[in-house]
C-alpha cells in the first residue's frame, strides 16, 4: 500500500480529489462552530451528534421514499428547532460559566444523543443512496461519485448565503454585533439571549445540512459524531475565529490529510490519525508561541 | 488529630473486612477502589492544579495493556496469546500468575510514569479548553491506534491469564479486592502526604494565576510535570488491576474508555468537591453506589442517564458535596465566618 500513492499518480489525483469534496462538507460544519464560539464562547463537543441526528433525518426521509436530497431543506428546519431547545434547555445555563463547564455539560448531551440514535436508529451504518451515478475522469482512473460533487456545491452554496445573511439581515448583524462586545450589544438594545438561541440554532442547521449531506455521499452511524467535532474543532484553531476563506481552506487541507492517511496507514488508523493530528497541531502551535512566552487561548 | 487517627483506623478496619461482611459483593468493592484511584488522581489536575485533563485515561489504558503484555510475555509468546484468544492453549502456573502480575503492575505504574514525563512538557504548555480538547484527543488517539495493532489483540480485544486455582480453593474476588484496596490506601497515604507540603500550595498557585505564579520565581512547568507523574503512576497501577479483575482488555470499551470511565473520573471529582482531599473519595462512592443501584432500572438506557446525570451535576453542582458541606458548615473546615460580613454578602446577591 504504501508506495502506491508513488508509483501510481492518478491514486494521488484521486486522493486529492476526495479530499477537497469531504473538506468542504467539514469546513461547513466547522464554519458553525465558529460561529457559536465566537458568540457565545462555547466549545460544543455535540457538534458531531447534532450533524449525526441531520443524517438519519435524509435518511428517514430515504427510506419513505422521499429523494434523500430534500433533506438538504427539511433537515436544518428541524435541527434548527433542535438547536433552540438545546439552547433553551441547558446552554443557556452554561453561556457565561467557566468554558470547561460547557464542554463537560455538552460532552453530556453528546452522550444523550448518541445512545437516543442508537436506540432510536439502531446500531447499523446506514446510507441514503441518492443515485447520481458516477462521474469518471482520465480515462476511469479516477472514479467520482456524483453525490459527492453535489454535496460540495450544495455546501458551498449554504456557506455563500450564510455569509450574505450574516452580513446584510438585522439578526445576522446582531449576532456580529454580540461577538463583538456582548454587554454592550445588550445595553444597545440586542436581545442577547435571543441571539445566542437563534446562533445555537443556525449551528444546529448547518450541522443539519452537514448531515444530510454526508448520508447522501458516505455513511452514519450513532457513535460516529465525536470525530467530526474534532475535525471541525481542529479547522477552527488552525484558521482562527471568523476567518471564513482560513476555515475553508484548513478544512480541504484536512480532507485531503485523512484521505492520504487513509491509503498509507490503511483505514483502521484514519480516525486515530485525526486525533493525533489534533494533538500534534495544538503542540506545534505551543511551541511556536512559547517562543514569545506566550500561550494558546 | 486525635480524631483523625481514629477515623483513619476505623476506615481501614473496614476496608480489610469489606469483602468478608459483604462477600456478594466484592468485585464492585474492587471497582469502587479503582474509581476512587482514578478519581483521586483526576483531582491533583482538575482540582488542585486547574488543568481539566480528560487524558488520564492513557494512563489507565496504557497500565492495562502493559500488565497483561508482560503477565502473558515473561512466559509465552505474545502474539500467538492473543491469536489464540488466551487460555486456551497456554495455562498459566499458580507461581507463574503472581510472578507476572506484580511484575506487570510495576510496568503499568512506571512506564505511564515515564510517559507522562515525556509528554507533559509539550501538553502542560496548553491551557485551559486547549488542554482538555487536546487531552480529550490523545485519549480517543491512543484508544484507536492501539485498536488497530495486531500483537495486543487488535479489534477482538486481549484476554488476560485467568486466575490459577490453588488447590480448589477460590480466591480471585479477595486477591483482586485486596490489591486494589491495597493500592487505594497507597494513592491516598501519597496523595495526603503531597498535600501537606509545598507541592500543593504550588499547584494551587498554577490553579489561581499561573502567570503571576511564574512570576513570583516558581517553575510551573516542573511542578505540572510532576503532578502528572503522580497521576499517570497511580493510574496506570490501577489500570493494570483493572485489566486483571475484568478479564479481557478491548481498546476501546475497556482500556481507552473515554466515553465511561475517563467522564467518570472527572464527574466523581467534580460530584465530591474539587480540590479537597475527601471530595473525590466521597464522590466515587455516592456515584458508585448511585450507579450499580440504578444502573438495573435504567437496562439499556444507562447512557441517556449518564449523559442527563454529566448536564445536571455540571450545571446544578459544580461544586460539589464538599463545596456544599463547605459553604453549610465553614467552621467546620477551619474558616472564620464573620456573620456581618456573611450577611452583607447575602444582601450583595
Amino acid at each position: 500500500m504504501d508506495f502506491m500513492v508513488f508509483q501510481y499518480p492518478m491514486i494521488t489525483v484521486q486522493a486529492c480529489l476526495d479530499g477537497i469534496l469531504l473538506g468542504i462538507l467539514f469546513a461547513l460544519i466547522a464554519y458553525g462552530m465558529a460561529l457559536q464560539w465566537g458568540v457565545m464562547n462555547i466549545i460544543n463537543i455535540a457538534q458531531g451528534d447534532l450533524v449525526i441526528l441531520g443524517g438519519y433525518i435524509a435518511y428517514f426521509m430515504y427510506l419513505y421514499g422521499i429523494h434523500p436530497a430534500w433533506g438538504v431543506i427539511v433537515s436544518p428546519i428541524i435541527m434548527y428547532f433542535v438547536g433552540v431547545g438545546i439552547y433553551k434547555l441547558v446552554i443557556n445555563k452554561v453561556v457565561d460559566r467557566d468554558l470547561f463547564i460547557s464542554i463537560l455539560a455538552t460532552f453530556g448531551i453528546s452522550i444523550l444523543f448518541m445512545q437516543l440514535m442508537n436506540f432510536a436508529f439502531g446500531a447499523d451504518v446506514v446510507l441514503a443512496n441518492s443515485g447520481y451515478g458516477t462521474t469518471f475522469l482520465f480515462d476511469s482512473a479516477v472514479v467520482l461519485p456524483n453525490s459527492k460533487i453535489f454535496s460540495a456545491f450544495v455546501s458551498i452554496v449554504f456557506a455563500i448565503c450564510l455569509v450574505i445573511y450574516m452580513k446584510k439581515s438585522k439578526l445576522g448583524r446582531a449576532i456580529r454585533a454580540t461577538a463583538q462586545n456582548a454587554r454592550a450589544a445588550k445595553i444597545l438594545g440586542v436581545d442577547t439571549e435571543k441571539v445566542y438561541a437563534a446562533t445555537f440554532g443556525l449551528n444546529a442547521a448547518l450541522c443539519g445540512v452537514a448531515g444530510a449531506l454526508i448520508s447522501i455521499t458516505f455513511t452514519i452511524h450513532p457513535y460516529m459524531g465525536l470525530p467530526y467535532t474534532i475535525r471541525s474543532f481542529m479547522i477552527v484553531i488552525v484558521a482562527g475565529l471568523g476567518n471564513l476563506p482560513g476555515v475553508a481552506m484548513s478544512g480541504m487541507g484536512l480532507g485531503v490529510f485523512e484521505e492520504f492517511a487513509d491509503y498509507i496507514l490503511g483505514t483502521e488508523f484514519r480516525i486515530g490519525s485525526v486525533f493525533l493530528l489534533l494533538v500534534l497541531i495544538l503542540v506545534y502551535r505551543r511551541f511556536k508561541l512559547s517562543r514569545k512566552r506566550e500561550y494558546l487561548k | 488529630m486525635n480524631k483523625n487517627i481514629i477515623l483513619y483506623a476505623a476506615i481501614l478496619i473496614f476496608g480489610l473486612a469489606a469483602p468478608f461482611i459483604f462477600p456478594a459483593f466484592k468485585v464492585q468493592l474492587s471497582i469502587l477502589c479503582v474509581l476512587i484511584v482514578l478519581a483521586t488522581t483526576w483531582n491533583i489536575q482538575g482540582g488542585e492544579m486547574g488543568y481539566n485533563t480528560f487524558g488520564n485515561i492513557l494512563f489507565y489504558g496504557l497500565g492495562m495493556y502493559l500488565c497483561a503484555s508482560v503477565q502473558v510475555g515473561m512466559f509465552f509468546p505474545l502474539a500467538e496469546w492473543t491469536e489464540s484468544g488466551g487460555e486456551k492453549t497456554f495455562v498459566h502456573t499458580p507461581t507463574q500468575f503472581f510472578q507476572g502480575m506484580a511484575a506487570g503492575l510495576v510496568v503499568a505504574a512506571v512506564v505511564p510514569t515515564i510517559v507522562a514525563g515525556l509528554i507533559g512538557y509539550a501538553i502542560l504548555g496548553l491551557r485551559g479548553h486547549y488542554f482538555a480538547i487536546c487531552t480529550l484527543g490523545l485519549g480517543v488517539a491512543a484508544g484507536e491506534i492501539s485498536g488497530g495493532i495486531e500483537i495486543i489483540g487488535a479489534g477482538q480485544g486481549f484476554t488476560t491469564p485467568p486466575f490459577p486455582n490453588v488447590g480448589g480453593l477460590e480466591a480471585r474476588g479477595e486477591f483482586f479486592y485486596f490489591l486494589s484496596f491495597g493500592a487505594l490506601v497507597l494513592t491516598f497515604i501519597a496523595v495526603r502526604a503531597i498535600y501537606s507540603t509545598r507541592f500543593r500550595l504550588i499547584l494551587n498557585a498554577i490553579r489561581d494565576n499561573e502567570d503571576k505564579a511564574e512570576a513570583m520565581g516558581i517553575e510551573t512547568m516542573k511542578y505540572k510535570i510532576i503532578g502528572w507523574m503522580v497521576s499517570a503512576f497511580f493510574c496506570g497501577l490501577a489500570g493494570g488491576i483493572m485489566g486483571g479483575l475484568v478479564g479481557y482488555i478491548d481498546s476501546t470499551d475497556v482500556a481507552f474508555d473515554g466515553r465511561e470511565m475517563g467522564v467518570f473520573m472527572v464527574l466523581m471529582a467534580i460530584l465530591g468537591g474539587k480540590g479537597t482531599l475527601w471530595g473525590p473519595v466521597i464522590g466515587a462512592t455516592v456515584f458508585h453506589i448511585f450507579k450499580e443501584g440504578f444502573w438495573t432500572f435504567f437496562l439499556g438506557w444507562q447512557y441517556v442517564a449518564l449523559g442527563v446525570l454529566i448536564v445536571v451535576i455540571v450545571i446544578y453542582f459544580p461544586e460539589g458535596i464538599m463545596g456544599w458541606l463547605r459553604e453549610k458548615y465553614p467552621e467546620r473546615f477551619g474558616e472564620v465566618v464573620d456573620e456581618a460580613d456573611r450577611k452583607a454578602q447575602v444582601e450583595l446577591k
